[in-house]
Parts: structure tokens; C-alpha cells; sequence
């Protein structure tokens, strides 16, 4: 019992974590980010190049990774979807082709010499080794620094978008754009950079997260699913509700496999999704769009 | 910012659309045959391909003639209704179970089944989508793109239906003549029947869902019971493609669920013209036959589809099927401005 409680704490803060990123851009700028899980997947195979091609520092690998993914995620905003903007139906088709761009490019085979991310042989270290007894159960260094990360980083957010400049233009643009627009704010550069910030949310997940298994391109699929999941939940574009859908789904996975076992665990997923579009449509915390998405 | 700002391309109607289009009274073959030689041409086009082809290209041309199905049924859905499916391949999925099914348990020959499956396949996928029909835009994208991914995680957790093996060895359609005709006709059924439908009143009213849903609400009509009625019709002919995939294989397992007849069609769509139908039909017939050189890439393809899909949606947003009927409809010329 007490396994469930701590893993299922832990499984919700991945969750957090995992969905951050496309939250804070869909809630600024309603952008959706449908490349959100490729960004996550290249990120741990750029470390994993860096470290192991290149004989790179673990963490200076991590940092260039990190850069790498914010720029491409303003690259995209920039080349691909500002310049889609108010076509909702070419928006997320353009950002699932980038995104499928990438997964599917990281996996191609024998293209210069290119051997292509295939097979479960692509392990990131965990930061520190070791297991720790809690409760009179075993939890391994690598899920408290996860634990540890998804909580600075809800603190850090929550002290970014109420106190610093940058921040406080995107919760504007996120409130109310044109009147954000009035006072100054350039709504494509806010874009351009909560996408940025998006994604790297979604590399920083991913070289959290990744130690805990091995990284494979299926991963860009589950989860993206998994974010898109958590922001439904919570109700798209609320910050707050992400962190509470998190904590549902990632609790409810694991009670439902402690009883049941682990082949319900997606099953729980759709039938939490489903419950919650039938009760309230725009999600938990969705209060603002309620009557804007729902018809 | 290609042309010089002392000109501009002037495009006039030709004489003969203005003759012949919208009323119907033609008074001589020329306008007769100016209206029905498109039509004509890729009715007669699609028909006779089936004697020109050798053995290994009919097989490709029915894949491309399911990708057309789907990609008719995500163009509809898309750009008459105003719901994105990312998940086409659900409907692929769900008709080829049941009638996969059906014909592996009970016996029934596929002339019964395709059709079967494709009614019962469509109440299913209707039903599956209805909590989210109440929402639009990007909620029933996220939702439809997660279902096919979901069912196949069902599948695979619960041991259902064969599992991970699928079950083979289900029957095939009699012959080579049947097969391919049997669904060249369902396309051009449900091309025209789509065309037709939508420029009836109810498709008058999926547009205007589609554009102001508060307007049609406040009209008195319930948007809802609309979105039903389309979402059923686009995953009957969607679910019917999927259960005569199963037959012409004559095998049904997890790759019905594969991202392939989700994104495929979709870029089918994007490269023929959003909103046209007919250059979701263009599209599929282009993209297939590639993607079908390409397949000894493996994931290239896929590359490949999405990389055609964002060239379009960037650099040519209209689509093939918008510029071919501009080209045929107008005229152009440059004039001093």
C-alpha cells in the first residue's frame, strides 16, 4: 500500500512533468504543439550522442541538448506555425507532421551512414546511483531528483509567470491578447517564445525522466499522448489544472494496477478521459474557455 | 513578391463556365462536355485502370483507393463539420475487426461481411467519439489522434482478438475483378455521394457549424445531433474501407491501427485541396503509388508523406485540385495596373 502512495506520487510528478511544456504553450498562445513528444525523444537521443559519440561532460551534453530543443521548438513556431496562425485545422496538422518528422527521421536507416535510433540500447545514466528505503520501500536516487525537479519547476514557474517581465507578458497574451497587444506585447514573439520555453520543458522532462529506462522513438508517441491526456483532463491551457489532472492520472494508473494489474493502465487512461468530457467538458480547471469550447 | 509591381495577373471566367455553370439548362454538347468531361475523365480514368495494370499495381491501386476513402472522410469531416480525426486509422481498425471477426467466427463469406462490419463499425466509432462531440476544434483532434493508439494497447493488454498475431487466414474476395471493383465503386459512390451531400440543405447546415456554431444555435438547431449524423456518415465509408482491408489481405492484426492510415490520408487531403473531396481523391491516387516505390525505406515513408503534407499546408495551401479547376475554369493575363 505504501508502494502505491509513493509511486503513485512519483508517476504523477513524471506525468507533471511530461505535460508542462505543452500546456504552457497551449495556455499562452494557443498553439498546439502536437511535435511536443518528438522534441521530448530527440532531446534524450541528442544526450545520448553528446555523451556517448561525442565523449561530451554528462551535464554539458544535457545543456546543449536543452538548447538545441528551445531553438528548434522557436524554429518551429517561426517557419511553421506563426505563419499558420488562425487556421486551427492547418495548425495541428503542421505541428503532428513536424513532429512525426522527427520521430520517424530519428528511426530511418542508412541514410549517410546514419544508423538510426533502433533497439533498446540507448540507456542515460541516472544522476546519481542507488536506492533509498521510505516507508520500508525501495525508491531509486533518480525518481526523488524527478520528484525533486517537478517541484522546483512548479515553483519556479509559478515565481516566472507572476514576477518576471517575460513571464508576465505571456500570462497577459494567455488572459487577454488584445488587450496584451495594446500594451506593447508582441503576440508572435510571445509565441515564438513560450514555444521556445515549451519545449525546452519537454527536454528537460525528458533528460529527468529517461534515466529511469531506455530511450526509444515509441516514447515521442506515449508521451505526447500521455501530455495531451493530462491537459484534457485538467482542461486545456490551465496551468493549475495540468498539476491536479496529473496527480488523478498518475494515481489512478497505479491503484488500478496494484488491484488489477498493469494491462489496465490505458484502459483507466481513455475511461478517466471519457468520464471527464462527459461531467465537465472543458476539464477540471478549464473554468475560463467553458463557454468559448464548449458548443 | 515574384511579379513587378507595374502588372497583375487578371483572371476572367471563361465564357463557356459562365454558360454552363450553376443552372443546368445546357443548351448544346460543348457545355455538355465542358461539365462532364472532368467527372467523366476520372470516373472512366478509375475504371479502366484495372485493365491496364499488371497484378502487383492493382493490389497498389486498391491501397490507394482505400487512402482515397479515408481521405474523403477526413476532408469532410475536416472542412465540412469542423472536427479534425487524426485518427482515421481507428475506423480502419474497427471495420476490419468486426468484419475480420465475423468472418473468422461465424463463417459469414465478405460480400456480407464488408458491409455488415461497415454499419456496425460506424455506430461503434460513433459511439466511441460521442463524449467528445459536445467540444470543438483541438479536443476532438487530441482525442481522435489518442484512440487508435489506445485501441491497440486494449487489444494487446487484454489478449483480445489474437493479440499481437492477429488472426490470418480469413477469406479473400473471390477474384481480382471483384476486389478491385468492389472498392473503385465504393470510392466513386462515396465521392459523389459526399459531393451531393454537401450541397444539400444538411450540408449547408455542417457549414455552418463548421463556421459560426453559435449562429446555427441560435437558430434553433441542435449542432449536435448534426455532428452525429457526420461523424457517422465519414466513419461508415471509412470503417467499410477498413473491413475490405482486412479481406483483401485476408488477414486482420494490430498494424489496422497503424499511424499510416491516419497520416496518409491526411496528407493525401492537404496536397489535393482541402475542402474540394475530389483532391482528396487526386491526392491519394498521387501519394500511394509513391509511397508504395518508397516502401523498401521503411520509415522514410512516413518522412516522405509528412514532408509533402507540411510543403503544401506552407507553400501551396490551395492544393492541386483548387489550382487544376482554376486553370480549367478561368483564364489569365497580365495587365498594366
Amino acid at each position: 500500500m505504501e508502494s502505491v502512495l509513493i509511486y503513485g506520487a512519483i508517476n504523477s510528478v513524471i506525468f507533471a512533468l511530461m505535460s508542462v511544456g505543452f500546456s504552457l504553450v497551449y495556455g499562452v498562445s494557443r498553439l498546439p504543439n502536437f511535435a511536443h513528444g518528438s522534441i521530448y525523444v530527440l532531446v534524450g537521443f541528442l544526450t545520448w550522442s553528446f555523451v556517448n559519440d561525442l565523449n561530451l561532460n554528462y551535464w554539458l551534453a544535457i545543456l546543449i541538448s536543452l538548447a538545441v530543443a528551445s531553438l528548434l521548438g522557436a524554429a518551429i513556431a517561426q517557419f511553421v506555425l506563426l505563419r499558420l496562425r488562425g487556421l486551427p485545422t492547418s495548425e495541428i496538422i503542421a505541428s503532428f507532421a513536424v513532429g512525426l518528422i522527427i520521430l520517424e527521421g530519428l528511426r530511418l536507416q542508412g541514410i549517410g551512414g546514419f544508423k538510426g535510433f533502433i533497439g533498446p540500447n540507448y540507456v542515460l545514466k541516472p544522476f546519481v546511483d542507488g536506492k533509498i528505503e521510505i516507508f520500508s520501500v525501495f525508491v531509486d536516487y533518480q525518481r526523488l531528483i524527478v520528484v525533486g525537479v517537478g517541484a522546483a519547476l512548479a515553483v519556479g514557474l509559478w515565481f516566472f509567470t507572476h514576477h518576471t517581465r517575460m513571464g508576465l507578458s505571456l500570462r497577459a497574451i494567455a488572459q487577454d491578447e488584445q488587450a496584451a497587444m495594446m500594451l506593447g506585447i508582441n503576440s508572435d514573439r510571445v509565441a515564438m517564445m513560450s514555444m521556445a520555453i515549451g519545449s525546452a520543458l519537454a527536454g528537460l522532462a525528458a533528460v529527468i525522466i529517461l534515466p529511469l529506462g531506455n530511450v526509444t522513438a515509441e516514447d515521442g508517441y506515449r508521451v505526447l499522448v500521455y501530455a495531451l491526456a493530462v491537459c484534457i483532463i485538467g482542461g486545456l491551457g490551465s496551468w493549475g489544472g495540468t498539476f491536479m489532472a496529473a496527480f488523478l492520472v498518475g494515481f489512478a494508473m497505479k491503484v488500478s494496477t496494484f488491484f488489477f494489474g498493469a494491462v489496465w493502465e490505458s484502459v483507466v487512461l481513455v475511461g478517466t478521459i471519457i468520464l471527464v468530457l462527459l461531467v465537465k467538458p472543458s476539464g477540471l480547471l478549464g473554468k475560463q474557455k467553458e463557454l468559448e469550447e464548449r458548443v | 513578391m515574384m511579379s513587378s509591381p507595374d502588372r497583375r495577373r487578371k483572371r476572367l471566367d471563361r465564357s463557356i463556365e459562365v454558360r454552363s455553370a450553376g443552372l443546368y439548362a445546357l443548351s448544346s454538347y460543348r457545355e455538355m462536355t465542358y461539365v462532364l468531361a472532368p467527372r467523366l475523365l476520372l470516373i472512366v480514368g478509375l475504371l479502366i485502370l484495372p485493365f491496364i495494370l499488371d497484378p502487383y499495381w492493382q493490389k497498389v491501386l486498391c491501397a490507394a483507393a482505400i487512402t482515397a476513402i479515408l481521405a474523403l472522410s477526413f476532408d469532410f469531416l475536416a472542412q465540412y463539420v469542423g472536427l479534425v480525426c487524426l485518427g482515421g486509422a481507428m475506423f480502419i481498425g474497427f471495420g476490419g475487426y468486426i468484419a475480420g471477426l465475423m468472418n473468422a467466427n461465424w463463417g459469414l463469406p465478405p460480400m456480407l461481411t464488408i458491409p455488415l462490419a461497415a454499419v456496425i463499425g460506424s455506430f461503434v466509432s460513433t459511439l466511441v467519439l460521442l463524449p467528445c462531440l459536445r467540444l470543438r476544434g483541438i479536443y476532438f483532434a487530441i482525442v481522435t489522434f489518442m484512440l487508435p493508439l489506445f485501441a491497440r494497447n486494449v487489444i494487446v493488454a487484454l489478449g483480445l482478438f489474437g493479440s499481437t498475431e492477429g488472426i490470418t487466414g480469413l477469406d479473400t474476395l473471390p477474384n481480382t475483378w471483384v476486389e478491385q471493383y468492389v472498392i473503385l465503386i465504393a470510392l466513386l459512390v462515396a465521392l459523389f455521394g459526399l459531393r451531393r451531400l454537401v450541397s444539400e440543405d444538411i450540408g449547408l447546415i455542417m457549414m455552418g457549424i463548421k463556421d459560426n456554431d453559435q449562429a446555427v444555435l441560435a437558430a434553433g438547431i441542435s449542432i449536435f445531433r448534426y455532428r452525429v449524423i457526420a461523424v457517422f456518415v465519414a466513419s461508415f465509408i471509412a470503417c467499410f474501407a477498413g473491413a475490405y482491408l482486412a479481406h483483401l489481405y485476408g488477414w486482420l492484426g494490430l498494424s489496422l491501427f497503424a499511424m499510416d492510415f491516419s497520416i496518409l490520408p491526411i496528407a493525401a487531403t492537404v496536397m489535393g485541396g482541402m475542402g474540394t473531396l475530389s483532391g482528396a481523391v487526386i491526392g491519394a491516387l498521387i501519394l500511394t503509388p509513391l509511397s508504395e516505390a518508397l516502401r523498401g525505406f521503411g520509415q522514410l515513408r512516413v518522412v516522405l508523406y509528412c514532408l509533402v503534407l507540411l510543403i503544401f499546408i506552407l507553400y501551396k495551401p490551395e492544393g492541386l485540385m483548387n489550382y487544376l479547376e482554376r486553370k480549367y475554369h478561368q483564364f489569365e493575363r497580365w495587365e498594366k495596373v
